[in-house]
């Protein structure tokens, strides 16, 4: 049942240019490993089938957090507790330190990384619907160079993602325009804390003169990887937020879901709650502008 | 085996252990230092038995392989206090009656000295909040509770510059 751990190897060169080197002559041997939230329960459960595990825990290059006047880059081995103890994360990004706080426990808190999260691209998980809505673009770094795509293109589907086997996430980029932005985050799950969510939704949006100006909307749980609702957000841009709009918006929104059910909840519910959190998210919208 | 040495300080002592680079945090803890105040209960990060606080960061010690732990500093209940000298917030617990079994205790007191270091006048909610990793299988919460705000006071009054 339990692993035994001389069946393993683990390395821990302490550098990120090493850990690329490794990554690269042997392509797809090594596994990253950075705070063991998700490798460390298969590992504990007998599950883990990979053997080879290189650790990028701790590498300075990768737990920074730099800011200019147009963006914030956050290090891939950035902790969810560095982004919610962040002044600009909480000053320019507060869906992001809102979903951070609701990723696990303290204590996952503080040894998971939002590159973690990404690459190990579960449906589920709670950081990339704000990534999402702000817009988020992911640098990836190799010995071959960096590249930097929208985050829009990193998920490929169930665990599949743009990543090749020699290439590490290095940093994700977050530009600095949605201050003044409307925006809503909203988590369902079975309890309060620790609990991994039934639906996940953030967004950001801005209206001129009552009509749908810009608006980005992340959901998670509802497709085979974490939704982008594109569709949905193409049949409102322009328009005013009413009855009508809602009620389409909802019908569109439901076509772009492919939720499943499973342990933690149905496919039925899922397409309820996030059609209600939609809603519920528009008719704040709509407000926003009165009330701003 | 493919065992090799790490070296850790672990409650101030530095140590060195002869394990495979996997070895969990919580068995070398263990088993090789003998620290069993450290507990195992779900061995998936959920239930913080096995708390302890590393760089001074509160951590599932189940989810550490030894190598991620070697130069770091650890914590565990061991560290804390002794029988004839406990930290107040081993008395807090104490007089509050939040403690039961047993098997979850050292975790929370691991969570709630880590939760005021950071927060020395908690609220309720940030109570809530600092111990939601760390389940009670008695459920002997509201105890707990009591115990880590009664700790509040006493810590404050032991260093009244913070």
């Amino acid at each position: 049942m339990r692993s035994y751990p001389a069946d393993y190897e683990l390395v821990a060169p302490g550098s990120l240019e090493t850990v690329l080197r490794l990554l690269s002559e042997e392509p797809g041997q090594w596994t990253p490993i950075a705070g063991g939230t998700e490798i460390m329960v298969l590992y504990g459960a007998g599950k883990l089938t990979a053997r080879k595990f290189v650790s990028i825990w701790n590498l300075p290059e990768l737990r920074e957090i730099n800011e200019d006047g147009e963006s914030l880059a956050i290090g891939g081995g950035c902790t969810f507790t560095q982004l919610r103890r962040h002044a600009g994360i909480q000053r320019h990004f507060p869906l992001l330190a809102q979903c951070a706080s609701w990723t696990g426990s303290i204590a996952n808190q503080n040894r998971g990384t939002l590159a973690g999260n990404l690459a190990n691209a579960s449906p589920a998980a709670d950081s990339p619907p704000a990534l999402f809505a702000y817009d988020a673009e992911i640098e990836i770094v190799s010995v071959r160079g960096t590249r930097r795509i929208p985050y829009t293109e990193f998920h490929l589907g169930y665990k599949k993602t743009a990543l090749a086997a020699d290439e590490l996430i290095r940093a994700i980029h977050l530009p600095k325009r949605f201050h003044q932005s409307f925006r809503y985050a909203r988590k369902v799950g079975a309890r309060n804390a620790q609990a991994i969510s039934k639906i996940c939704m953030a967004a950001t949006g801005s209206l001129r003169k009552c009509r749908v100006e810009e608006i980005r909307i992340g959901i998670g749980s509802v497709a085979p990887a974490p939704l982008r609702a594109s569709v949905t957000e193409g049949i409102l841009l322009g328009e005013k937020i009413n009855d009508v709009t809602i009620a389409e918006a909802r019908r569109t929104l439901l076509s772009e879901m492919t939720p499943i059910d499973d342990i933690r909840s149905t496919a039925e519910y899922r397409k309820l709650v996030a059609a209600n959190l939609l809603e519920e998210m528009l008719r704040a919208f709509a407000a926003s502008e009165t009330a701003g | 085996m493919n065992g090799r040495d790490f070296t850790l300080r672990v409650n101030g002592a530095e140590c060195t252990v002869c394990v495979p680079a996997m070895a969990r945090l919580l068995d070398v803890l263990r088993h090789e230092l003998q620290l069993t105040g450290v507990k195992e209960g779900c061995g998936e990060g959920e239930c913080g038995s096995c708390s302890v606080i590393m760089n001074g960061e509160l951590v599932n010690s189940c989810l550490v392989p030894i190598a991620q732990a070697a130069g770091a500093s650890v914590l565990t209940i061991e560290g804390i206090g002794e029988s004839a000298r406990l930290h107040p917030v081993q008395k807090a617990f104490l007089e509050c009656g939040g403690a039961q079994c047993g098997i979850c205790t050292p975790g929370m007191i691991l969570a709630t000295v880590h939760l005021l270091e950071r927060k020395p006048h908690p609220s309720y909610d940030e109570i809530r909040e600092g111990l939601n990793g760390n389940l009670c299988r008695c459920t002997g919460y509201m105890r707990i509770f009591e115990a880590v705000a009664k700790a509040a006071e006493s810590v404050a009054q032991r260093s009244p510059a913070e």
